[in-house]
């Protein structure tokens, strides 16, 4: 304290740089970090090499074209593949609209009240609630109670649910990108309500929409437990031809090879999965392509 | 949802409710002006965000074809007023009016009208140029189709776009974005836009602010041109802009009494040369603002 107080007085302030040390310290962080993301994407490498070289031989014609077997060179993901496309449809016909409005009216027509504010903390939370939980809501409101069965249709209302405060989301912020002045703009012309959500504030965050659209339909074609629980986890030797028949999709076929004892199974669950990736990664990159090339500028 | 952020200090409240509780808020007019048969009349007109009284009792004659300037420093209310004129303020919650709008001797307040309607017949421009994102040509039609216009598309678009000045120089592309146009081009757009529904009155929010001086010229120039077939009121920051280019002046004001008076109003000429109030004065001259 008492050196302080010199200093003060009028003393020249004296630094201790210790330049040496703050460098060392400097990349020592650098390489920490580095570290960090080389573990993630090693690991991730590993894995995707072991299942490619699993699944070497398997990924045939026949794979795609074939029903499921007990015999593993006669197995193929014909019921999966088409399972997942059938659930995945109407999945969407049933969650974008209803989200698609249900952002458009939080966003331009909900007053803020609490009520409002209510149902805007209750999205979010959804979000965040365990898709198994999902699973146990569709068993008992669409299997048994709206007596779907276990069907396409059941499988994808309960996917619908569980997708919907995704895209909820996503549609607002596209939503709220809009800047106010384009509504300015619409109002001061004359334009009601409902023609200038119509004609700017829908067409401008499409993009911003349609991104998200995709990437919650990424996160359905994923997930299995919601599935299992509403008893899609069954042999399916023929394609749904009908909203009610029943289905298995992707993720669960993998599952079911996965906990068969014979090894040639588990090579072809890694058929399976590099099918899986190749879908999500597709659908990835069309919604990377269509944020860059859709977006409107103001 | 538009969202404007509210100054609200505790200063501001405070002198807000001392004005509505002690002093009178008479706006002091020395030389009244007449005129006879005005587009816009304001009658007493206040206007509340919530609790904060931004415009107090407003008392106002907009001449027929002419330019009115809306004067006074940032935070006086001269925005507010305006947008009080085609109901624009109703779009932020919590807004609250009193006092009359007449609009050709109609009062765009009354229960009855739609503010829909009236933001057809009173066009608005605004301080920052806010084409839509889409071709000139939609641009200037997208206000006649949602109001069922029946005419020629491609007259409506030349006649809107010679009436704005923009036609010579973009009569070779009508469908490119109307976001590839310079600034100065763009409000002339937005100008286009704004008088292809017919409107009875233009109101302009500081229309120049962001645009160079070249493209402020020819706006101005513009705007002598619409006040043969528009009556104008514009709100400007700018001082000299009012002088040049408008016929009769409004200067507002907020003090410590009330936020949002109308200080004084008249020929513009007049108002510059011999204003009658100090503060009006004292506001032209440069001394505060």
């Amino acid at each position: 304290m008492a050196e302080e107080t010199a200093t003060a007085g009028g003393a020249p302030p004296v630094f201790n740089a210790s330049m040496q040390w703050r460098r060392i310290k400097s990349h020592f962080f650098v390489a920490l970090g580095l570290l960090s993301v080389l573990l993630g994407i090693v690991t991730l490498l590993v894995l995707l090499v072991d299942v490619i070289v699993q699944s070497a031989g398997w990924l045939d014609w026949q794979f795609f074209t074939s029903f499921d077997s007990r015999f593993p060179e006669r197995a193929g993901v014909k019921a999966a593949l088409f399972g997942t496309l059938y659930m995945m449809a109407f999945t969407m016909l049933i969650a974008v609209p209803l989200g698609v409005m249900t952002a458009i009216y939080l966003e331009e027509y909900a007053g803020d009240n609490w009520f409002t504010q209510f149902i805007q903390v209750n999205i979010a939370n959804l979000a965040g609630v365990p898709s198994i939980v999902y699973g146990l809501l569709g068993l008992q409101v669409f299997v048994r109670w709206m007596e779907m069965g276990r069907s396409v249709l059941a499988g994808s209302c309960t996917m619908a649910l569980l997708i919907l405060p995704i895209i909820i989301v996503a549609s607002r912020e596209a939503i709220r990108a809009v800047p106010p002045s384009m509504r300015e703009a619409s109002f001061a012309l004359g334009a009601s309500k409902w023609q200038t959500v119509r004609n700017h504030v829908l067409p401008y965050a499409l993009p911003g929409m349609l991104t998200g659209a995709i990437l919650a339909a990424a996160r359905a074609i994923g997930e299995t437990a919601p599935l299992i629980t509403i008893g899609a986890l069954t042999y399916v030797p023929f394609l749904p031809e009908h909203p009610l028949d029943r289905f298995t999709v992707l993720p669960i076929q993998i599952f079911n090879w996965v906990s068969r004892a014979q090894s040639e199974f588990h090579d072809l669950a890694a058929a399976g999965i590099i099918i899986l990736l190749v879908v999500l990664i597709a659908l990835n990159s069309v919604a990377i392509y269509l944020r860059q090339r859709l977006r409107t500028r103001y | 949802m538009i969202k404007t952020p509210l100054r609200n200090t505790e200063a501001e409240s405070r002198a807000d409710a001392i004005g509505a509780q002690t002093v009178s808020v008479e706006p002091r007019i020395h030389a009244p002006v007449e005129v006879p048969d005005p587009a816009v009349e304001v009658r007493g007109f206040s206007l509340w965000y919530g609790d904060f009284r931004a415009v107090t009792d407003v008392s106002i004659k907009f001449p027929r074809k002419k330019i009115t300037a809306v004067i006074g420093p940032s935070g006086c209310g001269k925005s507010t007023l305006l947008r009080g004129v085609n109901r624009m303020n109703e779009l932020i919650g919590g807004v609250r009016t009193a006092g009359d709008v007449l609009l050709e001797g109609a009062n765009v307040y009354a229960d009855t009208v739609d503010p829909v309607e009236v933001r057809r017949r009173v066009g608005m421009v605004f301080q920052k140029p806010n084409p839509f994102p889409r071709s000139i040509r939609d641009n200037i039609l997208f206000g006649s189709r949602i109001n069922g216009y029946q005419g020629d598309e491609d007259e409506l678009v030349e006649a809107a776009l010679r009436g704005a000045a923009l036609w010579e120089e973009v009569k070779h592309d009508l469908k490119q974005s109307g976001l590839a146009l310079s600034g100065g081009q763009q409000q002339r757009l937005c100008i286009a836009r704004a008088i292809a529904v017919s409107p009875e009155v233009l109101l302009m929010d500081e229309p120049c602010s962001a645009l160079d001086p070249i493209a402020t010229l020819k706006i101005e120039d513009l705007m002598r041109e619409l006040a043969k077939d528009y009556t104008i009121i514009i709100v400007t920051h700018n001082m000299q802009q009012a002088a040049r280019v408008s016929d009769f002046t409004a200067f507002m004001l907020s003090d410590d009494t009330a936020r949002g008076k109308l200080i004084e109003f008249g020929p513009t000429t007049d108002l510059f040369t011999n204003p009658t109030d100090e503060r009006t004065e004292a506001y032209i001259t440069g001394r505060f603002g």
